[in-house]
């Protein structure tokens, strides 16, 4: 019992951080119809940078506590990552806005390899170990340990997802956003200036995933050019099961993917009798989305249709 | 006239092709080896060719099939079951060298029904979607050859299957020189002849494809599938076709891998690797057969070539910039440039139609 409820920490907070990802998929996608490729290495290069910054101060000021320093790094890391993503979508994708489906996926793979690439050469390719600024005793729930780290995750993402609801339902930004995922040119009709919307959709993801890529890198203890990969592609996995284009459904999609890997990896050793192990656990997002889309294509909260794509 | 220069170019190219590797040869086996590779990748582009230029479904996964291929002649013919089993060794005192002519049907037969076991749950899927499921895909498969090492041995985990053995037919083995007279023709060399052979037999086949009613089939679907089907189109067989064929490609370019290196591991198999692939099929001209093959050529050979200047490079940014580092560079930056520049390829079909041009 001890180690379902154990699974199910270690699942909501994998699963908080795909949830975090995923958004900044799904909204891009809802708006231009675009697997963004590069996204999960805009959270490598986030959290590279939060890295570096949290390196810096620590030289510069050794009486800081430790989440003032992970503040002031994760605004640097989010405005940097930002800028990125948003020469990112200037460069790479506006151009080929009305070219045939395939050439924007192909330059958002090129992209997501030149950033890896890029990234090897700033920071070395060797495994980083991601500094604990806060403290590390963990607390005991019922038998389960949940850390100090842990529970900040859970708490940032709650926020993050909370401003972002009410940027999306209550602000200007956020109509002009919805109305130009559903209609860009009659949302141009109406004054909503769709490059503009774009633009922000790009950077309000960078800043989704830089966070995501923190506090990844925080549970996690180590950052690497190749830390990116993987979370991106289990969290595009998450954006579609849980319905592509559809806000809640990224969060929800996220957060059952994460339980379902870590219960599944969990138990996976006990079920098939040792034959196959926690090593199979990134396959499960995979076999999720195969079963998904077979049977229900437009994901769990999706309207749109598969077809369309 | 145009049928006889049609004719002439066809024969120069030949003779050209023939004597390369023999001129390449002189200047070392390194770059024999260059084209071998690059040739294989052109067999590969070939098969997806057929999967996304012209039944337009986009297939991230395509290396699974490369993978299956590989590693079903990887088994077969290299000590791994042997030492591994018992009772396979009682079976097979003298270790299982299976036949050319039994691995590359057998090869091209499992990849293909691998093909039509994926193509199936997907059938209703389109675009991105499908992209990403073909990407699991492939995913599930590498997991599975990295980690089908325990509790039984099949596939050795990451340390991969070596001593596989080369290809031999006719009393040729293509793992050793052949010496005619005093002149010597070296092993690549001799995959290169088998490759080339392989890639002109593919490129008829697709020729021929391209024509035929199956061809028009394909893309009257790529084109509008809902359109198609009214025309009376089994769209379903003919998109389980197309899989199965464009794996079979796989399959066999697989096996002539593994055979050609004598090792496989899974590290040769990876994402990146299917989005290569993909690259090179889009990059050349998609559903063009000229214009996958210089896409292909240029993408696989192109890099190789550039790991000789990478040396100097390498000294100016004291060790940062290595070849292998210069390589993912240029690859990345000839993806983007390249479709910002000429969003349909380098080399695109004269004809195309509505799905491929602008929306």
């Amino acid at each position: 019992m001890e180690i379902l409820l154990q699974q199910i920490i270690n699942g909501l907070v994998l699963g908080s951080m795909y949830a975090l990802v995923a958004l900044g998929y799904t909204m891009v996608y809802g708006i231009i119809n675009l697997i963004n490729f590069a996204h999960g290495e805009v959270l490598m290069v986030g959290a590279l940078t939060s890295w570096s910054i949290i390196g810096l101060m620590r030289d510069a000021m050794p009486g800081a506590p430790g989440w003032v320093i992970l503040m002031i790094a994760m605004v640097i890391a989010c405005v940097v990552a930002a800028t990125l993503n948003f020469v990112i979508e200037k460069v790479a994708y506006r151009p080929l806005r009305n070219s045939p489906k395939l050439a924007p996926l192909i330059t958002a793979i090129g992209m997501s390899i030149l950033l890896q690439t890029l990234a090897m050469i700033i920071w070395k390719p060797n495994y980083k170990p991601y500094p604990t600024l806060l403290p590390s005793a963990p607390f005991n729930i019922a038998g389960a340990v949940i850390t100090p780290t842990q529970i900040m995750i859970l708490g940032v993402t709650a926020i993050s997802l909370a401003v972002l609801m009410y940027l999306v339902n209550y602000t200007k930004l956020g109509r002009a956003m919805r109305a130009t995922a559903e209609n860009p040119r009659v949302a141009a009709l109406m004054g909503v200036k769709p490059d503009m919307v774009i633009s922000a959709t790009f950077i309000i993801g960078a800043v989704l995933a830089t966070i995501a890529g923190m506090m990844y890198a925080s549970n996690y203890g180590t950052v690497q050019h190749t830390m990116g990969f993987l979370p991106g592609l289990k969290a595009f996995t998450a954006a579609v099961f849980g319905g592509i284009g559809n806000l809640a459904g990224a969060v929800v999609g996220g957060i059952l993917l994460g339980l379902i890997e870590s219960i599944g990896s969990g138990y996976i050793g006990t079920i098939t009798g040792g034959v196959l192990g926690s090593n199979y656990s990134d396959i499960f997002a995979f076999i999720v989305l195969i079963i998904m889309l077979t049977l229900r294509p437009s994901g769990l909260l999706g309207e749109r249709v598969a077809d369309r794509a | 006239m145009k049928q006889q220069n049609k004719l002439v170019v066809i024969l120069v190219s030949a003779v050209a092709l023939l004597i390369l590797p023999l001129i390449l040869q002189s200047a070392g086996n390194a770059w024999v080896r260059i084209a071998d590779v690059a040739l294989l990748y052109v067999l590969l582009a070939l098969g997806l060719n057929i999967v996304v230029g012209y039944a337009g479904l986009l297939d991230l996964g395509y290396v699974a099939f490369f993978a299956v291929g590989a590693y079903m002649f990887g088994l077969m013919a290299s000590p791994h079951l042997t030492e591994t089993f018992p009772w396979f060794a009682a079976m097979f005192p003298n270790g299982l060298h299976t036949p050319l002519w039994l691995v590359i049907p057998a090869g091209a037969a499992l990849a293909g029904v691998l093909g039509v076991l994926l193509g199936a749950p997907t059938l209703k899927l389109r675009g991105d979607y499908l992209a990403i499921v073909t990407l699991g895909f492939g995913e599930i498969i590498r997991v599975f050859l990295n980690n089908l090492d325990h509790p039984v041995n099949i596939t050795n985990g990451p340390k991969g299957l070596g001593q596989i053995d080369s290809i031999k037919f006719f009393g040729l083995d293509l793992g050793k020189r052949l010496s005619i007279g005093s002149f010597e023709i070296s092993s690549v060399t001799l995959y290169y002849y088998l490759f080339l052979a392989l890639v002109v037999v593919s490129v008829i086949i697709c020729h021929r494809l391209e024509l035929s009613r199956i061809g028009r089939a394909w893309m009257a679907i790529r084109e509008d599938e809902i359109a198609a089907k009214a025309m009376g189109i089994n769209t379903r067989n003919m998109k389980l076709l197309a899989f199965g064929m464009g794996a079979t490609f796989g399959g066999v370019s697989g096996s002539m891998f593994a055979a050609f290196q004598g090792f496989v591991s899974p590290e040769s198999f990876s994402l990146m690797e299917s989005v290569m692939i993909v690259a090179m099929v889009v990059l050349g001209g998609i559903g063009h057969l000229p214009g996958v093959i210089l896409g292909a050529v240029l993408l696989a050979a192109l890099p190789e070539v550039l790991r000789y200047v990478a040396g100097p490079l390498q000294a100016m940014t004291d060790g940062r910039l290595d070849s292998a580092i210069l390589r993912q560079l240029l690859i990345a930056l000839a993806m983007i440039v390249v479709m910002l520049l000429r969003p349909r390829g380098l080399w695109p079909s004269p004809e195309h139609g509505k799905s491929l041009k602008a929306k």
